[in-house]
């Protein structure tokens, strides 16, 4: 850790001289679970000319919460060495595997070859235990990326690392400091019992469920009659509306940069500096809201795109995100930068200060949100409003959101990815629930955020920096539902796992609209491997370009791409037990 | 890489040029299947088999003419979309077992909330034991109210219906009541089996139990329960009772 403490080189003016010095002071916060004893200071940094990169992937004793238990770590690290690289190079990363099973290495984000995405079964056949693979490729784009694991539960158990890409040319923002600040999740249980568990009692890990408490307290507010046909609506359902996360602070201790909360990683900065944050979301399983209490933060790029300067002081990440913020503290007062969970069973926290050892006051957890009627797709009898009885004003404040959301402008019915007919999925064992009146929520900011009197980045504020390219007309449309059985545990694309389904066919060169609707309760952050995407938000022109994009409950959204590179592509929830439970396509492009 | 004809961002000339450098990357790996949707096998473990048990009632009864112990419990493995299930229930005291019921059932997910099961049952206890043919549904009504209706017919031809159901109710996150039912009926007397016919047995509780672990929780209940035996003689008693439930 002590590379976090060094005061990095000022890049001062982006000439090229300066750029290189930029690149050398990029300081990432790796090595948060390391054995110290077996590490050298420079733990993460790579050789200057970054194109060379040896990864080892073994087993590794780490010790989170009191108990020891085995990691899958690269370089003997989690998070994996931050990997740094300039754009123009050429990526040679040779990984070898120590571990006892097959493992992968997956370039989050990152357009390739499709033989060198990393995805066993898709991409190749998987590094084999004692083997090792080069991959190589051109690195032709820049920003704030990742690489994770793409083997069985690796990624839960540490396997993931930032890939930070400078760019060629000046990049169109200052500032003095840049750290990585990379989110995680880590649970001292077997990943494969995680799931387990979930497929025997879906709440297994929600302990903030509705009580005979929180009803009194909701009859003793909102009257009797109103509470209990509350609860009766939604245990007619069979739902329950305090799933917002599957796994929770019960079992979930949330890293930052590897750290646990009480290890309070620090980033310095001296007094008017302005500091590139790098934010990641390499969490398995968990949904992040992120402020620095004190301090605005403006948006300079999500999922490693420049975007138009946005000033915010909250944002949610969903699984796989990143988002690069700049702030600019005016005095050397200690910052927290908070991390809660979407559900509030727990937060990841670091310190910005500009010595080691400064502290902060750490925010109290929000109030737990519940689901609403708008995401049941019940909005026109939404004459309840979500109730708790810590979270009233919220619920209101839900209630304003509901009645300003609009619907989304009529378009033109797309074919179903399946050729299912989404009608005909109800009742299936594979859905509980079908969206008949999804809605454009990209002006939401999302469940417990909305009316929070904060301000929170929506997906409809992004706006490209880089105007989108002239491009060819689209072909064709395709609509994928985002479906599952939350009391079964069972997660797919139009009522199908991916072992039900074949691939999705896309012609060589198409430009495509992929158009998803969530039918399902919980937010699903969908990654597209290979191909970046532009997210139709309405900023018609400068449509904002990423690989990863949360989707709300009763939403529908759609992005476009052009199949420009052949071969086989993983397309999937990045929820990792949703992905494992069959929350995967492949799609095709020759 | 082929160059797509204005899409051609400028990354693809990166591509481009490079693909005569990644000779040797492309030689590591030949798909066997271009095109199926997994040319080199499944990415993820959708059709994985697990295993739970569980024991909801492993308890003691305390009254003033009987005490015993009595338990129910299931196991499950399977996939999915097909699990083999056994279930076993009965009741101990003084040596003797009675109303012993164990089923092997084959589960198989119907509609949402639902399963179909069909195997076999076998009475076994203190008594003569008997065979039957078992076909049912298992799952979550609505209202959260989890239920089970299964029919049987034996190999004497009786015929049989069980119906059970249970509800909880959070008083905290870890401490919950649960009211619970099991109802069984018979289309004739029984024998050798000491049932009598019409809806000779119920059986049911109200338990409040904690869970110190969602695996591991220590309860105390009512219970009440009727039994008819054949030679119309009834038993009805209420009773209270201690036990742990239990799941792996």
């Amino acid at each position: 850790m002590s590379d976090n403490k060094t005061k990095p080189a000022d890049p001062g003016p982006l000439n090229r001289r300066r750029f290189v010095q930029g690149l050398a002071s990029v300081t990432c916060g790796t090595a948060g679970i390391v054995r110290a004893a077996s590490l050298p200071a420079t733990t993460g940094q790579l050789e200057p000319n970054g194109a060379l990169v040896s990864l080892v992937v073994a087993p590794m004793s780490v010790n989170v919460t009191g108990r020891s238990r085995i990691a899958s770590a690269a370089n003997g690290s989690v998070p994996g060495p931050c990997l740094r690289l300039r754009q123009g190079d050429v990526l040679t990363a040779r990984v070898t595997n120590r571990l006892a099973e097959a493992t992968s290495i997956h370039w989050h984000g990152i357009r390739l070859p499709s033989d060198q995405d990393g995805v066993p079964g898709l991409s190749f056949r998987g590094i084999a235990p004692g083997a090792t693979f080069s991959y190589q490729f051109p690195i032709t784009q820049s920003g704030t990326y990742w690489y994770h694991g793409h083997s069985g539960m690796q990624e839960q158990t540490g396997l993931y690392g930032p890939l930070i890409l400078v760019p060629r040319d000046p990049e169109p923002y200052r500032y003095d400091r840049d750290y990585v600040v990379m989110l995680s999740d880590w649970t001292d249980e077997d990943p494969m019992a995680v799931l387990s568990n979930l497929k025997q009692q879906s709440d297994y890990y929600d302990y903030q469920r509705r009580t005979l408490g929180t009803f009194l307290s909701d009859a003793d507010r909102l009257g009797l009659r109103t509470a209990v046909a509350d609860r009766r609506m939604w245990d007619m359902m069979r739902m329950n509306p305090t799933d917002l996360m599957d796994v929770t602070g019960a079992t979930y201790t949330f890293l930052l940069n590897g750290q646990p909360p009480a290890a309070n990683w620090t980033a310095l900065f001296n007094e008017g500096e302005k500091v590139r944050l790098r934010f990641i979301n390499a969490a398995s399983m968990t949904t992040f809201d992120v402020r620095i209490p004190g301090l605005s933060m403006t948006v300079v790029a999500a999922d490693g795109a420049d975007i138009e300067p946005i000033e915010v002081e909250e944002f949610r990440m969903g699984a796989a995100e990143t988002y690069d913020v700049i702030v600019q503290p005016r005095d050397d007062s200690a910052y927290t930068i908070f991390a809660q969970s979407f559900d509030r069973s727990g937060y990841a926290r670091a310190t910005l200060a500009t010595h080691a050892g400064a502290v902060a006051a750490v925010p109290a957890l929000d109030p737990r949100p519940l689901r609403t009627m708008a995401d049941m797709g019940m909005q026109k009898t939404a004459a309840m409003p979500a109730m708790d009885m810590s979270n009233m004003d919220l619920s209101h404040m839900n209630m304003a959101d509901m009645a300003a959301m609009a619907p989304m402008p009529a378009t033109v019915a797309a074919p179903n990815a399946d050729g299912v007919d989404p009608a005909r999925m109800r009742g299936l064992p594979s859905v509980d629930h079908v969206a008949t009146q999804p809605l454009n929520r990209l002006a939401e900011a999302g469940t417990g955020l909305d009316g929070n009197g904060r301000r929170v980045l929506r997906y409809s504020d992004l706006r490209s920096l880089e105007p989108n390219a002239e491009n060819q007309p689209v072909a064709r449309d395709l609509e994928f539902r985002l479906t599952g059985n939350m009391e079964r545990f069972v997660w797919g694309f139009d009522g199908k796992k991916f072992s039900e389904a074949g691939p999705i066919r896309l012609r060589l060169c198409e430009r495509v609209r992929f158009v998803l609707v969530n039918d399902t309760m919980m937010e699903h952050p969908i990654h597209l491997h290979g191909f970046l995407f532009a997210l139709e938000n309405g900023q018609q022109g400068s449509l904002p370009i990423k690989h990863t994009i949360n989707v709300k409950p009763n939403e529908r959204l759609s992005f476009l791409f052009t199949a420009d590179t052949p071969g086989n592509w993983a397309f999937h929830c990045h929820l990792m037990l949703h992905m494992d439970a069959g929350m995967f396509r492949t799609v095709v492009v020759a | 890489m082929s160059r797509c004809t204005r899409a051609a961002a400028p990354w693809l000339a990166g591509l481009a040029a490079f693909a005569g450098l990644c000779g040797a990357c492309k030689a590591q790996s030949t798909p066997n299947d271009v095109g199926s949707a997994a040319p080199f096998g499944s990415p993820v473990d959708d059709q994985s088999t697990l295993f739970h048990a569980e024991l909801d009632q492993f308890e003691e009864r305390f009254g003033s003419g009987d005490s015993g112990l009595r338990w129910d419990g299931e196991a499950w493995v399977g996939t999915d979309d097909n699990r083999l299930w056994l279930k076993s229930e009965g009741y101990a005291s003084d040596g003797q077992t009675r109303e012993g019921q164990d089923e092997a059932l084959y589960d198989r997910p119907l509609t949402t909330f639902f399963d179909l099961q069909a195997g076999i049952r076998y009475d076994l206890d203190s008594y003569a034991g008997r065979g039957w043919g078992a076909i049912g549904f298992e799952g979550l009504a609505p209202y959260d109210l989890k239920i089970s209706v299964t029919a049987y017919a034996s190999d004497a031809g009786h015929y049989a219906l069980k119906l059970s159901g249970a509800y909880e109710l959070l008083l905290t996150q870890r401490l919950i009541l649960e009211p619970q039912l099991e109802l069984n009926g018979y289309t004739r007397a029984d024998g050798p089996m000491q049932i009598g016919s019409g809806w000779s047995q119920l059986d049911t509780g109200l338990r409040v139990r904690y869970e110190i672990q969602r695996k591991f929780a220590p309860y105390v209940g009512v219970v009440h329960s009727r039994s008819t035996a054949t030679a119309g003689i009834s038993q009805d008693q209420w009773r209270v009772t201690a036990g742990i439930r239990l799941w792996y």
